[in-house]
């Protein structure tokens, strides 16, 4: 208990203190997994759409695999993207290995399957005869795509949040393509694990109260969105 | 002058032929009722119509122009949709009235103009700004055929869109709908299964059947001259007995029935098989000791079978083969009809109507 005391008093410590390091490895964990799932949400809402709406014969073994993508381990993620972005891989000559890009990416193929499975759950949801309605009320394809989204709206800010919980909260992939650099790749999550190795509970516990903090924070602002009253 | 023609319509689903259609034309102004038993192909045409289903085969045609060349969304444009469900999207009354004309990039003012003038036309003025999801069936598809009345559409296609009301509101509804109908000069095709919705609203009543469209005439025609067993069933038609036409002359026709014959106005010819159809309304029921009466067919019977039907009395007479009457309750209790009673009914040559088999 003495422990956990410890770590709410530092952790409230750093925050006030503003601490540089905690403050740039919080704001670094918020750009990257705020990119992710914001690179994500233009990957999995074109696709989810296109799995709930469109009808072509292979859909059913893409949807099969978007559910599976859904539960992708990040450390298989992370094994993938380091053979890939290893300076002897596919894409070495990048130079991408240990950068925050490569988080970026790991994070991505880890939330886009997520935000793409819970869009297409969130538009199937809806009445089948919407489509059809919209359609015989002269809307244009694009249009119809937009009015769908509007009445999905809660479900896809649903999506999103899972998609940026997913990552925020990841370590293994950070880990094995960020190597955890001070002052460079270092995020919240890898932090919170170098501390641990070093037996500095109370930093480790103070670090996760901030990812608690940051994850609630940016859930709260979507949750706020989401179920603000359409405008009459 | 022909708003919309269909030509030759095939619809195939799952390697069945599911609608067939050889010719319909739709006449400017005109409402047509297509009524029909479920999966009868009633909706499947109206997709096919509002181009929202593609057919394998044949044309429609849009005042001339085939709707092919003219493109899905200029043809779509031109018409109104109103599903059996209102459908309504989420936000305000007037959103949803709005929805079209925003998707035609109507300038606002114009949209406010417009929508307010339809809303009060329905008699939903006071409800513009309640949200969609609070409101009852009835204001909801008020609401659903103002947006599509708002379009000022050419053609406006409606499935069932009355059904799922309860009695009174369809009825005000139905009024309502009727007279805007007639103000606002747009031909209508309605999709309907009840026939007093078709008899009301229909210039014309299109009756389809396992996926052909069986008869297309004005209403009267239809109830009283169907052109087929089926469509006879359909309408109303309670007593259908096969026969034989044996006599011909000075436009009357004795069928025989093989039990009893039937003297109809009609013209055909002898040894002609047909149905003999004749409607509940049109059987007048005596009892036995009742003397003449200026109705050319008289039968003796035994009823079998009475059941109450709203304030008539179903009574189902066993002549040889049952003919079936509706009689008032009030008759009924005066004559102490019950099951056993022997009777006479008759109908006059004039009620019976000659089907060919």
């Amino acid at each position: 208990m003495e422990m956990i005391w410890q770590g709410i008093t530092e952790a409230i410590r750093l925050l006030f203190s503003g601490d540089p390091e905690v403050m740039e490895i919080t704001l670094l964990s918020l750009r990257i997994s705020g990119l992710a799932t914001l690179i994500s949400l233009l990957i999995g809402l074109p696709s989810g759409t296109l799995l709930a709406l469109g009808k072509f014969p292979t859909r059913k073994f893409w949807m099969s695999l978007v559910n599976t993508g859904m539960a992708l381990p990040p450390v298989v993620v992370g094994l993938v993207v380091s053979i890939f972005l290893w300076r002897s891989g596919p894409l070495g000559s990048l130079r991408l290995m240990y950068t925050p890009t490569a988080i970026i990416i790991a994070q991505t193929i880890i939330a886009a399957p997520v935000v793409t499975g819970l869009t297409a759950a969130a538009l199937q949801q809806l009445d089948p005869r919407l489509e059809q309605q919209l359609l015989g009320l002269g809307a244009t394809r694009w249009q119809v795509i937009w009015a769908l989204w509007r009445e999905a709206r809660l479900p896809l800010l649903a999506a999103l949040m899972a998609g940026f919980g997913s990552v925020i909260s990841e370590v293994g992939a950070s880990m094995m393509v960020g190597g955890n650099l001070r002052h460079y790749t270092r995020v919240l999550t890898t932090a919170i694990v170098l501390e641990n190795s070093k037996g500095e509970f109370a930093i480790a516990l103070a670090l996760s109260f901030i990812l608690l903090l940051l994850a609630y924070l940016v859930n709260l602002l979507l949750t706020w969105v989401q179920q603000r009253k359409p405008q009459g | 002058m022909n708003i919309l023609e269909v030509k030759g319509l095939e619809v195939i689903r799952n390697a069945m032929k599911v609608l067939t259609v050889e010719h319909l034309a739709v006449a400017e102004k005109e409402t047509l009722a297509l009524i029909g038993p479920n999966g009868a192909g009633k909706s499947t045409l109206l997709l096919v119509l509002s181009r929202l289903l593609k057919q394998q085969a044949g044309t429609i045609l849009y005042r001339g122009q085939d709707v092919s060349t003219l493109g899905d969304l200029a043809y779509r444009r031109k018409i109104g949709l109103v599903l059996q469900d209102p459908l309504l999207l989420d936000g305000s009354v007037f959103d949803n009235v709005a929805s079209g004309l925003c998707f035609r990039r109507v300038p606002k003012a114009e949209i406010h103009q417009r929508v307010d003038d339809w809303l009060e036309k329905l008699g939903i003025r006071h409800l513009r700004n309640r949200a969609s999801r609070a409101l009852s069936g009835g204001e909801a598809q008020r609401v659903s055929l103002a947006r599509a009345f708002v379009l000022d559409p050419d053609l406006l296609l409606l499935d069932e869109p009355f059904t799922a009301l309860d009695t009174p509101t369809r009825l005000r509804l139905l009024e309502d709908f009727r007279l805007l109908v007639q103000q606002s000069g747009v031909t209508v095709i309605f999709v309907t299964h009840d026939q007093n919705e078709a008899l009301l609203l229909g210039d014309r009543i299109g009756v389809m059947m396992a996926g052909r469209l069986a008869q297309v005439d004005q209403p009267e025609i239809v109830f009283n001259a169907p052109a087929s067993a089926e469509v006879a069933e359909f309408v109303g038609v309670e007593t259908i007995i096969p026969a034989r036409v044996i006599h011909q002359a000075e436009g009357m026709v004795i069928a025989d029935t093989g039990t009893f014959q039937v003297e109809v106005v009609g013209d055909c010819r002898v040894g002609q098989d047909v149905y003999i159809c004749i409607r509940p309304e049109d059987v007048t029921l005596l009892l036995d000791s009742d003397g003449s009466s200026s109705a050319r067919n008289r039968l003796e019977g035994v009823i079998i079978r009475t059941t109450p039907q709203g304030p008539l009395e179903r009574v189902v007479v066993d002549c040889g083969c049952p003919i079936v009457a509706l009689i008032t309750r009030a008759s009924a209790t005066q004559m102490k009809l019950q099951t056993g009673t022997r009777v006479r009914a008759s109908f006059k040559a004039s009620s019976v109507h000659l089907v060919g088999r």
